[in-house]
């Protein structure tokens, strides 16, 4: 089975302190650590684990510019085949739509039985993936947190609804699907694995190559458009406690006893 | 009319098919022992290569000390002393039988002086050995001290086996004495000169039970005897490399062969520079066949005693860790992969079928096993290599992916920015009290503090940090600290099996080190120090931050207010200063030096300390356990009747900290560092009106 | 704006989501002359009920039956909405498992404009929806532009925007079923697993405690169930610390997870992030304890305090207990 991934190069929100830059239309950038967003590397870790039972080979994919390659030579090191950075100054400034855009254009050059994304990424926008199956008109299903094929045509996919529950479906290939955390235990990429595929090549496809037509895409395409950073004044917000932990535990038991908290 | 007891020879010249018997006897022993041999040394010809042929004196040091000094065997008193004995017994007899086989006893001359000497010795040897094994099969059917106990996932215990050899051992001597006796015997019957026996040895004994056999009998059993301690010999001699007796043919060899310094690991190859890496394909032991020659002699030379387990702290909770059982389920593995007839089978992984992954994982490198060991086994490289296998296969549990990321994008595994690192000297109240200079190239000092990532950015150990250059302040060192520039050391992160990563942060280190033109280094965390001295090449010496202080203490340059709130202390080694560095005394001396210090001991202390529960990368693993490591050694301390620690490691007091809340002795218990304790004791002269500083007590 | 605003309206055996009176306020702050309209799929009697139920915040409703809705499947329901939804339409859907499945897909098929996750509208200018959105785990906020010209799908965080007060509406029900023709999608539905029970209902409780990433380690929860036991009340989590196998996954609050109603809900170690206050309802008096003063939960909490929850967890249970000992007195 041919599979994609299609990731991207994010500040790792856990390691990173987020603050906004004094100009207001940006976050500080200097002292970001950045790696995949972390709803991709389970894609990725998944498409692996499938193409070990079924055969094939995955390819990691991402829109960007050079910075992006580390990710994509991360993953290599973890197992996939390919890594290809799809890179063009016509880009930049693309909306979701846009990068969907730019992905079909790339799926299309190729064969790919199976298409995966991460559900989000920290920008919470879970819609690159649900864009990418419309356009090429591939069955979709988003949250997916378990994949068995069941044959060439076929796989089925749990997915992750309210309340803990799962739903079953059965779905057609080729399809497009967003993958949720959780879905496996991604394993571990060292070092050495990463220096052991640092010269090894990643093309690098331009809009022209693809067929891209640079009017669909890019800043002046986007019909969404970030205008600021801002942190939010914090409104009313909690009532902080601010005395030592003794009087906080106590004016604590006595907002629980006016609430009905103690039994 | 009988001249004199034929001697086995004249009994063989006479018949032709009993000298044919025993050249037979002997040849086939010898043949089959040298086929043994050459099967069970086949793997290690397709081992890895192991430089061990350097510093010869050293290593036979090491053998008169522990081969023939027994040094570790008193360890544990009972079986230690029977073993010396049986030890020594042996040596003694070997030369007896060895001369009796090849048929030299009548002829050889020896002075008359030695000759009574060695016939008194001989023959207690004999006794003494004789009622060792007496009483050892009374240990294993009837005492069966728990550490040999076989718990049920490792399979069946061999007692049958055990009583079996014991049994053998005793039937050596047996022959041996009723050869010796049956002749007296025959001699003191007709009258002639009886040839020596010590008084109450075994010989003397039977030789008085067979006074009253007949002469033509004592014939039989002369030549008997002499049969049956020959075939018991040459039958243990084939039987030994198939069980845990295999120990005394490699005991000579696993010690000479040792490792020679603590605290070191062995590179990921032998030979290979770092910067030839990555030629190499592989990374770690992951096949039988990836260990060392000399990690397989250690597997055969196991004796199954124990002692590593019983000592080792995973064990104790509960953790999915027996080193003893890593080293017998290997020797069983190479003994079944590599049999005596028919094609050796080699190549499967070892991770999955024969050790599961959170057996490795669990170990804490303590190194208490290691200085158990009678044999000079060693556990911490090997478990080093098969996890280097398991990160090179992406193997690594989920809770230690994050820190190890963190560490190779932010330096250190809590992902905390670098420009933070130096944080903890600028706080507000601590600012004022103790300039503490960052050694940018800007500033420079002969001495570097060097902090890790630990004291640097937790907050209940950033005190460890204060008080330690406070504690050096005063001593008016002219010290700094790196601040950013300062990676983690990547003590943990190399004993993990991320050798690649540990490099990484080495070599950035021993840049930032080099720059900033320090003749020494400190250190008040242990972990650190152990990397700095072993781990890492070409950087200025270091020492320990309580090195530091015994050393000004002794010089008198240090004093102590004294102490008189009524607690008692005990000292807690930590593994990385005590066991790995032999750092025992220095701390001890510093506390003792504090007027009105009342300290106790420990059961389990100096090379018997028992670990804290690990540190570094250790603090993220979650293991399979049934108590906390940590809430152990709280209750040993609790027992001793202390009611502070105090420790010289900021991950020790980590764990313990945490164990007593745990454990449920909050406010009986606490923990104090060696450094907090003594930047609280120091006698400092009263600050000068015009200041306006406060020195914090601790 | 003249663009027509439709609402997905959420529903399931017979009762809509609490979401359907949220897209109405929505829909106000989009364009407030223009009243948005209502669809609602599915199947059935259970269909009528929640037509008739919804009534009563839209003026116009429209029906979409048919059998292959029974379960709603997010790949055909996207085809039935591009057979009636008129081009240039606005659609406003809930964020989440459903909305997420549906809503980027039909934004392509509308070839309409998409943002996702609104949590307040700003209101328009000229032909852009001003909105804003959070990123970062919502550690900072955006205003961003949506082109409205070509209409757009917009998920809506649920919870975001308060239903409105006011008289109900007397709406109609606009039967649009005949209009989708057959169905097909590429993805068959064929069962739903649930979740399995857990030895607690954190549902059924009153007073809950929560840890999040903030208890460090598994061992560490053992202080949150002393102080659930000193308090009569259940722990339950935030998603991390399922993810971490610390805890089942029946006591997981959040979208994913559980909803709940308590009456207090205390916050130990858990940041805010929206996925979990999903999961909580019926505006509990929310405590929450953390060490960063910055964290999100604190905008949502009634009462917050900054400290480490595991120095103040086993204080404050010690509290408790010394003061059910004297009452018990």
């Amino acid at each position: 089975m041919e599979i994609l991934v299609c990731a991207r190069r994010v500040p790792d929100t856990s390691e990173n302190e987020i603050q906004i830059n004094p100009a207001g239309n940006d976050i500080e950038r200097d002292d970001l650590v950045y790696s995949i967003n972390e709803w991709d590397n389970y894609a990725v870790e998944e498409a692996l684990q499938i193409v070990a039972r079924v055969g094939g080979s995955v390819t990691v994919v991402t829109v960007g510019g050079q910075d992006d390659e580390e990710i994509l030579r991360r993953e290599m090191a973890m197992g996939a085949t390919h890594g290809v950075l799809i890179a063009d100054d016509a880009f930049a400034g693309s909306d979701a739509r846009g990068i969907a855009t730019i992905l079909k254009a790339f799926v299309q050059k190729g064969r790919y039985d199976l298409i995966l994304t991460g559900v989000q990424a920290d920008d919470g926008g879970a819609q690159v993936g649900g864009m990418l199956a419309a356009m090429l008109d591939y069955p979709f299903a988003s949250l997916v947190n378990g994949i068995e094929v069941l044959d060439a045509k076929k796989l089925k996919v749990t997915r992750e609804i309210a309340g803990g529950n799962r739903e079953v479906s059965e779905i057609d290939l080729p399809c497009v699907l967003s993958i949720q955390t959780g879905i496996n235990e991604p394993r571990y990429v060292g070092m050495r694995g990463i220096r052991q595929v640092a010269s090894v090549p990643i093309p690098t496809p331009s809009a022209a190559e693809l067929g891209i037509d640079p009017a669909t895409v890019g800043h002046a395409a986007a019909k969404v458009k970030r205008v600021d950073y801002f942190v939010p004044s914090l409104g009313k917000g909690a009532e902080m406690l601010e005395g030592s932990r003794e009087e906080n535990i106590d004016k604590v038991i006595e907002l629980l006893a006016a609430k009905g908290g103690l039994k | 009319m009988v001249e004199g007891i034929q001697s086995v020879p004249q009994v063989a010249s006479a018949l032709v098919q009993a000298r044919i018997l025993f050249l037979i006897i002997h040849v086939l022993g010898v043949g089959c022992f040298g086929y043994i041999m050459a099967r069970r040394l086949a793997p290690l010809f397709r081992a890895e290569r192991d430089l061990r042929f350097d510093r010869p004196w050293e290593r036979l040091g090491k053998v008169g000390k522990f081969w023939l000094g027994q040094w570790r065997h008193p360890r544990y008193r009972g079986a230690g002393i029977m073993h010396i004995l049986v030890f020594a017994g042996f040596i003694l007899l070997a030369t007896r039988a060895f001369a009796l086989v090849l048929g030299l006893a009548d002829s050889v001359a020896v002075p008359e002086s030695v000759g009574h000497i060695y016939d008194v010795v001989k023959d207690y040897a004999t006794t003494i050995v004789f009622l060792c094994m007496a009483v050892a099969v009374f240990r294993r059917l009837v005492l069966k001290p728990p550490r040999y106990a076989v718990p049920t996932r490792y399979g069946k215990g061999h007692p049958a086996d055990a009583v079996f050899l014991l049994a053998l051992i005793a039937l050596l001597m047996v022959g041996d004495s009723l050869f010796a006796a049956s002749k007296v015997a025959f001699q003191a019957q007709l009258g002639q000169r009886e040839d020596f026996l010590a008084v109450l040895s075994l010989p003397w004994a039977l030789k008085h039970v067979l006074l009253s056999a007949s002469l033509p009998a004592l014939q039989e059993i002369h030549f008997g005897g002499f049969l049956l301690h020959d075939l018991t010999f040459f039958f243990l001699l084939c039987y030994r490399p198939f069980g845990i007796q295999f120990h005394v043919e490699t005991s000579l060899f696993s010690v000479f062969f040792a490792k020679l310094d603590r605290g070191t690991l062995k590179p990921v190859r032998w030979g290979v520079p770092d910067d030839q890496l990555e030629q190499v394909k592989s990374f770690g032991v992951k096949t039988f066949e990836n260990f060392t020659w000399k990690h397989m002699l250690d597997f055969y030379s196991c004796a199954d005693c124990g002692r590593c387990s019983d000592n080792c702290p995973a064990n104790a909770v509960g953790r999915p860790l027996s080193p003893r059982f890593l080293t017998i389920k290997a020797r069983d593995y190479a003994f079944r992969h590599y049999p005596m007839f028919g094609k050796a089978t080699n190549g499967q992984a070892l991770i999955g079928n024969l050790y599961a992954e959170d057996e490795i994982w669990s170990c804490t490198t303590c190194g208490a096993c290691e200085e158990e060991c009678p044999l000079l086994v060693e556990y911490i490289d090997k478990i080093v290599d098969l996890r280097r296998g398991m990160v090179d296969d992406g193997n690594v549990p989920q809770s230690l992916q994050k820190p190890l990321k963190s560490l190779e994008s932010r330096g250190n595994p809590y992902g905390k920015m670098e420009k933070k690192k130096a944080d903890w000297v600028r706080n507000k109240e601590f600012e004022p009290t103790c300039k503490v200079k960052i050694l940018d190239g800007k500033n420079g000092a002969d001495t570097l503090y060097f902090v890790d990532s630990i004291t640097s950015y937790d907050d209940r150990m950033q005190s460890i940090g204060r008080a330690t250059v406070r504690i050096l302040d005063h001593l008016g060192v002219n010290f700094g600290i790196l601040g950013g520039a300062e990676k983690d050391s990547g003590h943990e992160v190399r004993r993990f099996g991320e050798e690649t990563l540990f490099m990484a942060l080495r070599d950035d280190n021993v840049e930032a080190i080099k720059e900033s033109g320090v003749q020494r280094i400190v250190t008040a965390d242990p972990h650190a120090y152990n990397a700095l001295k072993h781990d890492y090449k070409d950087i200025p010496p270091v020492e320990h931050i309580s090195q530091v202080i015994a050393r000004e203490v002794k010089a008198g340059k240090l004093k102590f207010e004294p102490t008189d709130n009524g607690s008692v202390y005990t000292y807690h080694d930590p593994c990385y200063l005590g066991r790995h560095n032999q750092v025992y005394d220095d701390p001890r001396d510093v506390l003792d030096a504090i007027p009105g210090m009342k300290r106790v001991e420990m059961k389990r202390c100096r090379d018997r300390s028992f670990c804290c529960g690990g540190g570094g990368l250790m603090l993220f693993y979650e293991p399979k356990e049934e108590q906390r490591i940590g809430v152990r050694r709280v209750e040993m301390a609790a027992e001793a009747g202390a009611n502070v620690i105090v420790t010289a490691c900021p991950f020790c007091m980590v764990n313990i900290e945490d164990a007593i809340k745990v454990a449920g002795l909050e406010g009986k218990m606490t923990a104090i560092d060696l450094a907090e304790l003594v930047d609280q004791q120091i006698a400092r002269e009263a600050p000068k009106e015009s200041e306006t500083a406060v020195l914090v007590g601790g | 704006m003249t663009a027509r605003i439709f609402a997905y309206i959420m529903h399931k055996a017979g009762v809509a989501d609490d979401s359907a009176a949220e897209l109405v306020a929505a829909a106000k702050k989009i364009d407030p002359a223009a009243p948005p309209t209502a669809i609602v799929i599915g199947s059935g009697a259970d269909l009528d009920t929640v037509c008739a139920s919804v009534c009563g915040l839209y003026a116009e409703v429209w029906k979409v039956a048919s059998d292959a809705f029974a379960y709603p499947n997010a790949e055909l329901i996207r085809r039935a909405l591009v057979k009636v939804v008129p081009a240039g339409s606005v659609v406003l859907v809930p964020h989440e498992h459903f909305g997420i499945d549906l809503a980027p897909g039909l934004s392509i098929k509308l070839n309409a404009a998409f943002v996702s996750d609104v949590l307040s509208i700003d209101g328009s200018e000229g032909a852009d929806l001003k909105v804003v959105r959070q990123e970062f785990g919502g550690q900072v906020s955006t205003h961003v532009r949506c082109n409205l010209s070509s209409g757009a799908v917009i998920t809506v965080r649920p919870g975001a925007f308060k239903a409105l007060d006011g008289a109900p509406v007397a709406g109609s029900v606009v039967d649009k079923s005949g209009e989708i023709g057959a169905l097909t999608a590429g993805r068959r539905y064929l069962e739903t697993i649930a979740a399995e029970a857990g030895d607690v209902d954190i549902t059924k409780h009153a007073v809950l405690v929560s840890v999040g990433r903030g208890i460090q380690e598994k061992d560490n929860i053992g202080i949150a169930h002393e102080l659930a036991e000193a308090l009569g009340a259940a722990v339950s989590c935030s998603r991390p610390v399922v993810d971490a196998k610390w805890l089942e996954k029946s006591r997981q609050v959040g979208s994913s997870g559980k909803t709940v109603k308590p009456k207090v809900y205390i916050a130990c170690g858990i940041s805010g992030a929206f996925q979990h206050l999903a999961g909580l309802k019926g505006n509990p008096f929310i405590i929450a304890i953390n060490k960063n003063p910055k964290a999100p939960i604190f905008q949502v909490a009634d009462v917050g305090i900054v400290d480490d929850i595991l120095e103040f967890l086993p204080e404050f249970t010690n509290k408790v207990r010394e003061m059910h000992s004297v009452s018990v007195k």
